[in-house]
């Protein structure tokens, strides 16, 4: 990939592709990309947190955790095609959620600027598997807060706000920014989902690169690898600034 | 006066009664320890008074002042729990400072009171290190330092010393009592080594099944227990069933054999007793024949030798009951394995209780343990 991004239609060396890709409308598909990969991993990871916390805590029942952690595990791994189907088929413009809401509360989510292809669709959507898999992946952290800091905390005089504050995030935020990392690439990375719900609406990067791959428009496979490559550079710098804050949020483990 | 009040706590979880009626009272300074088999309440107990748990009925006195359903948060108790529970991301300084950063206290007050508890436990040198670069036995003086930062009213201990090996379990244990006795601090300890409650403790209570069985200082403990559990749970204790004969001399009957102890006086004729005798107060002699050689005398066989350092213990096999004696060691040689002895039963020191009064499931063992 690295070095076809490099060449040229005839074979030469190039940086022509490199050029390319960071101007318009490249470099606006690009943070388009970026923006909502930040979007569903941050709403995912705090609604991911929150669901997990809830599941976990004490005093929910046994076969709750038994049911979401089955739920979460097909969820996250439900994308795709299918996915954008099944959303389509729910909020699309004549979706059985979009009619009910119509129908019985009165109100029309289309006529109020909501639509399921445009870029509020397709995060609504990634959220789909976003959720599910911070579940997955933060469940086992929230296990290993143990009870007994909660209660130390609470018998030092802390109030649960406080407990969270400076024991429980602290504590979890190594896993927490491992998570959001995860689930940054998992939607970066995405294409299918996006492609069936608002490829011709939503310029994802992902789809663009397809685009150049199967000659909808016009062949260019080298450009192609070069947007890949630029996706590349950006997941590496999204890795250069997660290990400084991994590292730091991380040292009292050493 | 009491400081710190248990008025008929009870507490179920389901069909299991884990507290069943305590009552307990501490005065302002007082060390007591809550001794017990697992799952006999203590814990319960503990986790009422801090508040991390609500009793089904009953109440938490502290100072005069009902403390019952105020929330864990504002009881002012500090509290040392089992193990692991310093939080891990903090140092061992920041973990003694949160109770005053929680409270606000000024920075400058609180690094100097922090100083002042570390140097109290030892650890003056190791503020610095997160808990996981510490000891067992230094994160338990660490969360001892962080329950008394905040000068609790009244400093909770539940089982602090039973993850720590047994030399810094010694050592801690009295440098607690050291702390406790030095800063006046009123402590409720909760404990299932009994060695541990009654070397440390002003007071000991002994719980079983729930109840408080019976509460004393500890040589009130052991030497005078109330009721066969505590006589069985506190240290190690012969029991003899017996049946009073005379009760003007002082006469029971314990396997045919008529012995006097002091403790059978004023008792009725024919009641049931349990005659307890510790290991140390039995007197043993070789006998060539295995019979009794006098009054207040049973005889037996040496079955086994059990090394104790000073003392050795030697489990005799009598014609109806096992026996437990301690011997000093530099005399066991003239007791060997095998050899009938004769094991004279002091008439004072020994203690009776009545059978008739004890509960159905407190049925002794019938090996005269």
């Amino acid at each position: 990939m690295i070095v076809g991004a490099f060449k040229n239609a005839h074979g030469g060396a190039t940086l022509h592709h490199m050029h390319q890709i960071v101007q318009q409308p490249y470099r606006d598909q690009y943070w388009l990309t970026i923006k909502v990969s930040l979007i569903t991993a941050g709403v995912g990871s705090f609604l991911g947190l929150c669901i997990a916390y809830a599941m976990i805590r004490e005093g929910t029942p046994r076969f709750l955790r038994t049911i979401l952690t089955t739920f979460s595990g097909v969820a996250a791994n439900f994308a795709g095609i299918p996915l954008a189907f099944a959303f389509i088929a729910t909020l699309g413009t004549i979706g059985i959620a979009t009619t009910f809401i119509k129908d019985h509360l009165g109100y029309d989510l289309y006529a109020h600027g909501f639509t399921i292809f445009g870029q509020t669709g397709v995060e609504l959507t990634y959220l789909y598997f976003q959720i599910p898999l911070m579940i997955l992946v933060i469940a086992p952290a929230i296990d290993g807060l143990r009870a007994e800091w909660r209660e130390a905390a609470s018998n030092l005089g802390a109030t649960s706000w406080q407990f969270w504050r400076y024991v429980g995030i602290p504590v979890l935020l190594p896993s927490i920014l491992g998570a959001f990392i995860l689930l940054f690439g998992n939607s970066f990375s995405a294409y299918a989902t996006a492609y069936g719900l608002a490829g011709n609406s939503v310029f994802l990067i992902p789809i663009t690169i397809g685009f150049y791959y199967s000659g909808n428009v016009v062949s260019d496979p080298h450009f192609a690898q070069a947007l890949a490559f630029g996706m590349f550079v950006v997941l590496a710098v999204m890795m250069l600034l997660y290990v400084p804050l991994q590292r730091r949020s991380a040292r009292w483990m050493r | 006066m009491a400081y710190l009040e248990l008025h008929e706590l009870r507490r179920a979880f389901g069909p299991v009664v884990a507290l069943d009626g305590i009552q307990i009272e501490l005065a302002a300074g007082e060390f007591l320890s809550l001794l017990g088999p697992s799952g006999c309440g203590k814990t319960t107990a503990l986790r009422l008074v801090a508040g991390f748990d609500r009793p089904d009925s009953g109440s938490i006195v502290i100072d005069g002042k009902d403390i019952t359903r105020l929330s864990p948060n504002r009881r002012d108790m500090g509290m040392v729990f089992q193990a692991y529970s310093l939080f891990p991301n903090l140092t061992t300084e920041q973990n003694v400072e949160f109770g005053l950063r929680i409270r606000k206290h000024k920075r400058g007050a609180r690094r100097k009171r922090v100083a002042e508890l570390l140097e109290l436990v030892g650890l003056g040198h190791a503020g610095k290190r997160f808990p996981h670069q510490l000891s067992g036995g230094m994160q338990q003086r660490v969360a001892l330092a962080r329950a008394l930062a905040i000068e609790p009213r009244v400093l909770l201990l539940d089982e602090p010393l039973s993850a720590l090996d047994a030399k810094v379990r010694v050592q801690l244990r009295e440098e607690i009592r050291r702390i406790q006795t030095q800063l006046g601090i009123t402590t409720l300890y909760v404990t299932h080594d009994q060695e541990e409650a009654l070397s440390v403790s002003d007071h000991v209570a002994v719980m079983w099944s729930g109840r408080i069985e019976q509460v004393g200082t500890p040589s009130e403990m052991y030497g005078a227990p109330a009721t066969p559990f505590v006589a069985e749970f506190i240290g190690t204790m012969n029991r003899l069933q017996a049946v009073v004969v005379d009760g003007d001399r002082g006469e029971v009957e314990h396997a045919g054999t008529l012995l006097t102890v002091d403790a059978a006086r004023g008792r009725s004729r024919g009641e049931k007793v349990l005659v307890l005798v510790r290991p140390e107060l039995l007197e043993l002699e070789p006998s060539t024949n295995g019979s009794t050689a006098g009054d207040n005398t049973l005889g037996g066989e040496v079955v086994t030798h059990t090394f104790l350092g000073s003392v050795t213990r030697l489990k005799i096999q009598g014609r109806e009951a096992e026996l437990i004696a301690d011997v000093p060691t530099a005399r066991v040689d003239s007791l060997p394995v095998g050899q009938p002895i004769v094991a004279h039963v002091p008439t004072a020191g020994t203690r009776l209780l009545s059978l008739n009064e004890e509960p159905a499931s407190d049925e002794p063992d019938q090996d005269g343990r």
